[in-house]
C-alpha cells in the first residue's frame, strides 16, 4: 500500500566509504513530495554515490536510505515509484531509443504504449527508431528522461540533468521538473550550479565532501545570503567618509579605493555627494550573487581546486631566461 | 552523421491526468501497479537479446562456420574417400568441426549478454529497474540458452542429416547417437555459452572475459601439446582428455582417447562447472556494488 508518507525519501546516516575514501559522510535528511529539491556540491562531494545508494545500486557502508518506508530493492514495481537520470549515459549504444524504453517498460509490466507516450513527451518520436549511439548528448539526456517518466512514478530523480544541454533543452528541463513537483511528485535533482538552483528549486540539501553542509528552504537560503550593497569609487575618499559619517552611513573599504555600503540606496548617496560637491567615478548598486554565497559555504570543502591564484606566464617565459 | 535535428519537444509537461485522489500530498499514477515476477524479467531480455546487431552477428557467423564446415567436410570426405574407407565410421562426427569454431561465436554472445551492459553502464539502469539482481542474471541466463540451444540444434540437425545423405560409405548412426550428435552436442555448446555469460557477470569486462573462456577452450590442449616430459604423462594425458575440443568429441563417442569422459559425461562434467560458477555469480552480483 501507497502509505501517508508517500513519496518520500529518508536517509539516515547514510555513509559509504571507496577503499581509504569516505566519499559519503553520515548523511541524514528527508526529500519531500510535492516541492523541487535541489541536491548541490562542489565536484566530488558525493552527489552521484548519494543517488546510487538510494537507487540500491551501491550499498551503504553503514546507515540506511527508505523510499516510501522502504528499502529499493524490497519495492516490486520499482519504475512506479522512482524514475531516474544518473549522470553517465547509462543505455546500449546499439540499441534503439524505442526498444530501449521497450526493455525497461516490460521489466516492470508497465503497458508498451507508454513507450510511445514517454517519446513523444520529450520530443524523440522521429528518432524512436534510431541506434542511441547516433544521439547527440543533448537527446541522450532526453532519453535518459524518457526512461524516469516512463512508469509515471511518485519519485523522480535526476543527476546534473542540463548538463550538456542548449539554452532551450534548459528551459525545458526546468519547466518540466516544476510542473512535475506541482503534480505533488517528489523531485531530487542534483547541481553544482547554484545559479541554476536558484531558477527551479524550492528546497536545498547542500553538502561538501559528503557531509551536510545545509538543509533548507531555497528562499530561506537567499534572504540569507545575498547581500546587496553599493559600489562606489571616488576621487575624494575622506571628505566622502566624512559626510556618510555624518549622515549615519556606514562604509567599509574593500581595497584599490573602493567603498561598499551595505544595504544602501544609490539615489540617497549620490544626492548627499552632490550637494556636498565630491565627485564620483563610479556610483553602483550591487548583489552579491548566490555562487559566492555558495561557495563560501563549500569552500573548506573542495576538493579539487584550480589553481588559479598563479598568474599566466607568457608562454616560453621558461626558456627565455636561457639558464 | 546522418541523426536528425533533436525535435523540438512540446512544451507543454506532461500531465497523464491529474493525481486522482486527494488523500494524501504524493501524487498517485493512472498505470496499474503489479507485482513484477521473472516472466517481466525474461520478456525484457528477450527484447535486449534480439535488439542488439551483436546477437544477429555472433549467431550469423556461428550458423555460417557449423553448416558451411560440416557441408564441406562432408563433400570432401564423401570425393575422396575409397570404397570401404568409411566403414563403421560415425558419419555424424564430421559435423565437429564446425562445431568446435562455431563454439567461438556462442562464447562471444554468452559474454557480451552480461559484461557488454558493464562497458555501457547499461546495467545501471538495468539494476533500477530490476532491483533483485538475481533475477536479472536468472533471466539473462534463461533467455540466453535457450537461444543458443535452438540455433545450434537447428544448425547441427541440418548438418547431421546431410552428412548422412551424401557418405554412403559410412554406416547408418543408432538412435542413440542420432540423439547425442545433436540434441547432446547442442545442450553442451549451450552450456559453454552459459558459462561464458557467467563468467562475463564475473569479469564484467568483454574482452577480458572472451579471452578467458577461449583459452579454456584451448589452452589444455595446447599446453598437452608441449608437455614432452616423460614424468609428466599423467597430466599430459588428462589435459587432452579433459579438453574442451575432446570432451566435445565424445559426444560422436570419437574421443582422442579410450579412457577420459565417455557417454555423457562432458555434458555432467559441463554442468558441474557452470553451476559453481554460476553461485559464484550470483554471490558476487549481491555483494558488489553494480
Ligand atoms: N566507484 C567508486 N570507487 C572509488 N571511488 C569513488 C567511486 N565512486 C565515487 N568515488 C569517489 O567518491 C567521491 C564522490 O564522488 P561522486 O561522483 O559521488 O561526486 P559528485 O558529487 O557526483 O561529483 P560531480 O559533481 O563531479 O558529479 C569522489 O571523490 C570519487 O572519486
Ligand atoms: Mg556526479
Amino acid at each position: 500500500m501507497r502509505s501517508s508518507v508517500a513519496c518520500m525519501i529518508e536517509l539516515e546516516g547514510l555513509t559509504k566509504r571507496y577503499g581509504g575514501k569516505l566519499a559519503v559522510d553520515n548523511l541524514t535528511f528527508t526529500v519531500r513530495p510535492g516541492v523541487v529539491t535541489g541536491f548541490l556540491g562542489p565536484n566530488g562531494a558525493g552527489k552521484s554515490t548519494t543517488m546510487r545508494m538510494m537507487l540500491g545500486l551501491d550499498r551503504p557502508t553503514a546507515g540506511d536510505v527508505r523510499i516510501d518506508g522502504r528499502h529499493y530493492d524490497r519495492l516490486t514495481d520499482p519504475l512506479k515509484y522512482i524514475g531516474a537520470l544518473l549522470d553517465a549515459k547509462a543505455v546500449h549504444g546499439g540499441r534503439s531509443a524505442h526498444n530501449h524504453l521497450l526493455c525497461l517498460a516490460q521489466s516492470n509490466g508497465i503497458p508498451a504504449r507508454r513507450v510511445h507516450e514517454v517519446l513523444d513527451a520529450v520530443g524523440l518520436t522521429a528518432v524512436a527508431r534510431k541506434k542511441a549511439k547516433g544521439f547527440s548528448y543533448g537527446m541522450g539526456q532526453r532519453l535518459g528522461i524518457a526512461a524516469a517518466l516512463l512508469g509515471d512514478p511518485q519519485i523522480l530523480m535526476f543527476d546534473e540533468p542540463v548538463n550538456g544541454l542548449d539554452p532551450e533543452g534548459i528551459h525545458w528541463i526546468r519547466h518540466l521538473m516544476k510542473s512535475l513537483a506541482a503534480q505533488g511528485r517528489t523531485v531530487f535533482v542534483s547541481s553544482h550550479l547554484m545559479s541554476e538552483m536558484a531558477l527551479t528549486a524550492d528546497h536545498l540539501v547542500v553538502i561538501g565532501q559528503g557531509r551536510l553542509l545545509a538543509d533548507t528552504s531555497m528562499a530561506g537560503f537567499i534572504a540569507q545570503n545575498s547581500r546587496s550593497y553599493v559600489r562606489i569609487r571616488t576621487p575624494q575618499r575622506e571628505r566622502l567618509l566624512d559626510v556618510l559619517h555624518e549622515a549615519g552611513i556606514t562604509a567599509v573599504e574593500s581595497g584599490s579605493g573602493v567603498l561598499e555600503i551595505d544595504g544602501g540606496k544609490p539615489e540617497r548617496i549620490g544626492e548627499l555627494a552632490a550637494q556636498h560637491h565630491i565627485v564620483l567615478h563610479e556610483l553602483s548598486p550591487q548583489q552579491a550573487s548566490l555562487e559566492e554565497a555558495f561557495m563560501q559555504l563549500t569552500a573548506e570543502s573542495v576538493e579539487y581546486h584550480a589553481h588559479t591564484d598563479t598568474p599566466a606566464r607568457p608562454w616560453g617565459a621558461d626558456w627565455q631566461k636561457g639558464d | 552523421m546522418s541523426t536528425p535535428q533533436s525535435p523540438m519537444p512540446q512544451a507543454a509537461p506532461p500531465n497523464w491526468q491529474a493525481a486522482a485522489g486527494p488523500s494524501h500530498p504524493g501524487y498517485t499514477s493512472p498505470i496499474p501497479v503489479v507485482r513484477t515476477h521473472l516472466g517481466h524479467a525474461l520478456a525484457s531480455e528477450w527484447t535486449k537479446i534480439r535488439s542488439v546487431r551483436s546477437t544477429m552477428w555472433t549467431l550469423g557467423v556461428f550458423v555460417l562456420l557449423v553448416v558451411g564446415i560440416g557441408l564441406l567436410a562432408g563433400a570432401a570426405i564423401a570425393a575422396n574417400a575409397s570404397d570401404g574407407d568409411l566403414n563403421g565410421e560415425n558419419p555424424l562426427s564430421f559435423g565437429f568441426f564446425g562445431l568446435l569454431l562455431g563454439s567461438m561465436c556462442v562464447i562471444t554472445l554468452g559474454v557480451l549478454t552480461t559484461a557488454s551492459e558493464y562497458g555501457t553502464g547499461m546495467i545501471r539502469t538495468t539494476m533500477v529497474a530490476c532491483p533483485s539482481r538475481g533475477r536479472v542474471l536468472t533471466a539473462k541466463a534463461i533467455v540466453f540458452f535457450a537461444v543458443a540451444f535452438v540455433v545450434t540444434l537447428v544448425s547441427a540437425s541440418l548438418v547431421a542429416v546431410a552428412q548422412v545423405g551424401m557418405l554412403d560409405g559410412a554406416r547408418e548412426p543408432s538412435g542413440a547417437e542420432w540423439f547425442k550428435g545433436t540434441v547432446g552436442v547442442s545442450l553442451y555448446i549451450a552450456l559453454l555459452g552459459l558459462l561464458s555469460l557467467v563468467v562475463g557477470s564475473i569479469i564484467r569486462h568483454s574482452a577480458g572475459a572472451i579471452t578467458i573462456m577461449i583459452g579454456l577452450v584451448l589452452a589444455p590442449l595446447v599446453i598437452a601439446l608441449f608437455m614432452f616430459s616423460e614424468s609428466l604423462s599423467d597430466l599430459r594425458q588428462a589435459l587432452f582428455e579433459y579438453s574442451i575440443p575432446n570432451q566435445l568429441s565424445v559426444f560422436y563417442s570419437n574421443s582422442l582417447t579410450d579412457s577420459g569422459p565417455s557417454g555423457w559425461d562432458p555434458l555432467w562434467i559441463a554442468l558441474g562447472v557452470t553451476a559453481v560458477a554460476f553461485a559464484g555469480a550470483y554471490a558476487l552480483l549481491q555483494k558488489r556494488d553494480v
